[in-house]
């Protein structure tokens, strides 16, 4: 793919803000796109949203347009609900509509309002991302059903509870000097072990926390970059998309997730790169296992061998492959509906070089992964720097 | 959810489905491609073949995984720790709560049966597995 470029992003900070609403966390990330980017909010031809659970966390419906006022943008406005993939499936669309010759200037990100209820009904609005006749009435939680992937895998190809502390470790150590991220703490990988519970063999530690958070880009054209002067040095270069049956027990082998495989497998002939040209990773770690499922499916790991690869260090800042060194959902916080887009933001200030971490990244190609549900859904974009 | 389990309004197909379950004659649904798949379904989900038939599902099963949950929904917090397993059943696989077992004993390969009980929290009714054998193989 060809002529999309990213001119700004723009992301709140990310943790907990319960009396913040969804309206001023998304214009709050939208102004600083269009800040980042130096467009006129006139120019704004379209609104791509992501969000998930806002019809029950804030009772409120038909959030684009909603959206798009918050935000001063007086155009179209469609929301994306893909459960955890929906900003990124918002991003696809932008990166579509641009590519395709239907707008030159597009805004897409995501919003999640989620510490203002009580955690139960979180859960409970989270689980709904599941199949709710045969697996939320039959107990099945968020975590839950990770562990049964968790579970599954450690049978089928082996590794252990220690393994994915490790992925733990690096995703929090990433965080440390994340401005934007929830937990800037790093953790051990006896506190992780030592967590409570959560959903065997899943522990606290193995889990993302809830987050309220908004993210934001700028997609343009490259010719509308071009006519306008603008710095947007990073293209999009790659999109895929990949679908799967949405209840686990659906599907051949719930330690594989075959949509990310199929989102990659799109995003990379899309782009025209090989995985041996990724430089950086961001890839959609809701819990610790999905790191692993999620590497091995974007074919940089075969089956059963990355569950280790935190702990032989290839995919902490320093390895061959750094793996969310944005901290990930682990750290950084998983605003579900925004995550897609965050990860893009993310991606964008470590190729540009203005993230913090920017320096573990030698090359000019990285790839993001966002996934919905138990990877049902999973939407990967390819980004590399052009200028 | 609640109101959906509250309510008189049945689930056509899946309530069906549970009703036969509930009675020892739970089934499956078979293509002529011979993809089996659990209703309610129009076509099946791997070819979309409209010619579905009922076919008898096995007594009982396999774990083929399973978890303990310690964090439920508001709809299960008062039976924490729970068990929920996916077991193959036949051709199939099933989502369902294990019970009448300790949560120490529950292995992958265990020998259970699917029936239907019900969430003493909603009154929904659940499949659940009971051990025929929880010793795995
Ligand atoms: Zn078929």
């Amino acid at each position: 793919m060809e002529g999309v470029r990213v001119a700004g992003v723009g992301l709140t900070h990310f943790g907990q803000t319960p009396d913040r609403t969804g309206r001023e966390l998304f214009a709050e990330a939208a102004e600083a796109a269009l800040a980042d980017a130096g467009v006129d909010r006139e120019a704004v031809a379209e609104l791509h949203y992501g969000n998930f659970m806002g019809a029950l966390g804030e009772r409120q419906g038909h959030q684009a347009p909603l959206m798009a006022e918050a935000a001063g943008l007086s155009c179209p406005a469609t929301r994306y609900e893909l459960a955890c993939a929906s900003a990124g499936a918002a991003v696809r669309g932008a990166v579509r509509a641009i590519a395709a010759g239907q707008a030159d200037v597009v805004v897409a990100g995501g919003m999640e309002r989620m510490t203002n209820r009580a955690i139960e009904e979180t859960t409970e609005a989270l689980a709904i991302a599941a199949d709710e006749l045969f697996e939320v009435r039959a107990g099945v939680t968020f975590p839950g059903a990770y562990a049964l992937m968790a579970r599954s895998y450690f049978e089928e190809f082996g590794g252990e509870r220690e393994d994915l502390a490790h992925v733990a470790v690096k995703n929090h150590e990433n965080a440390v000097p994340n401005e934007y991220a929830q937990y800037r703490k790093a953790i051990t990988v006896e506190q992780a072990l030592s967590a409570p519970i959560i959903a065997e063999p899943l522990g606290l530690y193995d889990s993302c926390p809830v987050t309220d958070g908004a993210s934001a880009l700028v997609v343009v054209s490259e010719a509308y970059a071009e006519a306008n002067e603008l710095d947007a040095s990073v293209a999009i270069v790659g999109s895929g998309q990949g679908g799967d049956a949405l209840a686990l027990q659906s599907r051949g082998d719930p330690a594989r997730t075959p949509a990310t495989d199929a989102a990659a497998m799109e995003a990379f002939a899309d782009a025209g790169v090989g995985r041996g040209d990724v430089a950086a990773v961001e890839v959609h770690d809701c819990f610790t296992i999905a790191e692993v499922c999620a590497l091995e499916g974007l074919g940089f790991y075969d089956y059963g061998e990355a569950v280790g690869a935190a702990r032989r260090g290839e995919t902490t800042a320093d390895g061959d492959l750094p793996v969310n060194l944005s901290g990930g959902l682990k750290a950084k916080g998983h605003p579900v509906g925004a995550t897609g887009g965050s990860q893009v933001v993310e991606m964008t200030r470590l190729l540009r070089g203005d993230h913090p971490n920017a320096d573990a990244v030698d090359g000019t190609v990285g790839l993001t992964h966002n996934a919905g549900g138990t990877v049902a859904s999973a939407v990967v974009h390819l980004l590399e720097v052009v200028e | 959810m609640t109101d959906a389990g509250d309510s008189e309004i049945r689930d056509r197909g899946y309530d069906d489905w549970l009703d036969a379950l509930e009675t020892g004659d739970g089934y499956l649904l078979r293509c002529p491609n011979n993809h089996a798949s659990l209703p309610p379904r129009l076509v099946c989900p791997d070819c979309g073949s409209d010619d579905l038939t009922e076919e008898a599902l096995p007594a009982s099963g396999e774990i083929v995984t399973y978890t303990v949950v310690h964090l439920g929904t508001r709809e299960f917090n008062d039976q924490t720790p729970y068990v929920t397993a996916i077991a193959a059943v036949g051709d199939v696989r099933i989502t369902g709560l294990v019970r009448e077992v300790d949560a120490e004993s529950v292995d992958v390969g265990a020998s259970v049966e699917p029936t239907v009980d019900k969430n003493p929290q909603t009154s929904d009714r659940v499949v659940v597995f009971r051990p025929s054998n929880m010793i795995p193989e």
